[in-house]
């Protein structure tokens, strides 16, 4: 439980279907005061000190996953927050919603297979001092299922060269040890990219659903520890 | 006046669902078929009263900023009277 509470904004779209997952751990698991925000909203609720965008569907994933909702009233009030240096963070269609939004670089392709994937992944940290990731208290790499049909992140390769090189590219897919190879990447991401920050390092998005694995009884909670890594950064 | 936008993905970016579809038309014996890409054409249907000009420049907008994502896409425009 966070020793203190915090206030955290989970905005659903038509098409959002993590949102109660997120609202769940959020708040009945980590003890957060959880404000839930419709897209048509047009402001983040006084005093917010988190933005998730979750997983689903928005939209129906009609024209580009993202595409559509990225216009939604509330997304203004959420890039403007971001621009604040509020943190973010986007899961699934959340960080389709970034890259979308220009929050976020790249963009995100069907998976190479073809196929929709639902399974956990092993993610390797790459940086603990990132504000997602200073509470991970584990040398090994995370568990942490990703369910989707559009995780094929891109990139050209002056903005690959320049994420990497900022320490931008946070999670990637790898196997039990650590290892990044191209076997173990599940849907043809460039670099194996799981989790991806912007340059100030407040806003992060990720393929995999950390709200999925944030409770022993549900088959893991390496999840827990990036939400609290958010939450608990803020003075 | 109707403008018609073609999307398709960018030459360098693998289209799995063109994959996909080129894999059925090898099943269904069509070996004239060596490469299949699948992209999207939008309709709009412009407001009357407009110049070609102000109507050009929305739809090139709405292309640029909605209906291709310029990282993965490129878009066309036809225009129908």
């Amino acid at each position: 439980m966070a020793s203190v509470s915090k206030r955290v904004a989970v905005i659903t779209f038509p098409g959002s279907n993590c949102d109660d997952d997120c609202a769940h751990v959020l708040g009945d698991v980590l003890g957060h005061h959880v404000e839930r925000v419709w897209h048509k909203e047009t402001a983040l609720p006084e005093g917010c000190d988190a933005v998730c965008i979750p997983g689903g569907f928005s939209y129906g994933d009609y024209l580009r996953s993202g595409a559509i909702a990225r216009f939604s009233p509330i997304m203004e009030a959420v890039i403007a927050f971001a621009q604040r240096g509020g943190r973010v963070i986007g899961i699934c269609n959340g960080f389709q919603i970034l890259l979308e939004s220009g929050l976020l670089e790249g963009a995100m392709l069907h998976n190479a297979s073809g196929k929709f994937i639902c399974k956990p992944v092993h993610l390797k940290v790459n940086r603990k001092d990132s504000t997602f990731t200073q509470a991970v208290s584990v040398d090994r790499p995370l568990v942490i299922p990703i369910a989707h049909m559009e995780g094929n992140w891109t990139c050209d390769d002056e903005t690959w060269a320049r994420l990497e090189q900022s320490g931008q590219i946070l999670l990637q897919y790898c196997d039990e040890h650590g290892d990044v190879g191209a076997e173990h990447n599940p849907n043809g991401a460039r670099g194996n990219v799981a989790g991806l920050l912007n340059a100030q390092g407040n806003v992060l998005g990720m393929m995999p659903h950390p709200e999925r694995y944030a409770e022993g009884i549900l088959g893991g909670e390496d999840g827990k520890m990036l939400f609290e890594s958010m939450l608990g950064s803020i003075r | 006046m109707r403008a018609i936008v073609e999307v398709m993905l960018n030459p360098k970016v693998l289209d799995p669902q063109g994959k996909a579809v080129e894999g059925a038309l090898a099943n269904m014996g069509m070996s004239a078929v060596c490469g299949v890409r699948v992209g999207k054409r939008i309709e709009l249907e412009i407001a009357e009263g407009l110049t070609q000009e102000e109507a050009r420049s929305q739809v090139e907008e709405a292309a640029d900023k909605l209906l291709a994502n310029p990282v993965i896409e490129t878009w066309s425009v036809t225009w129908q009277a």
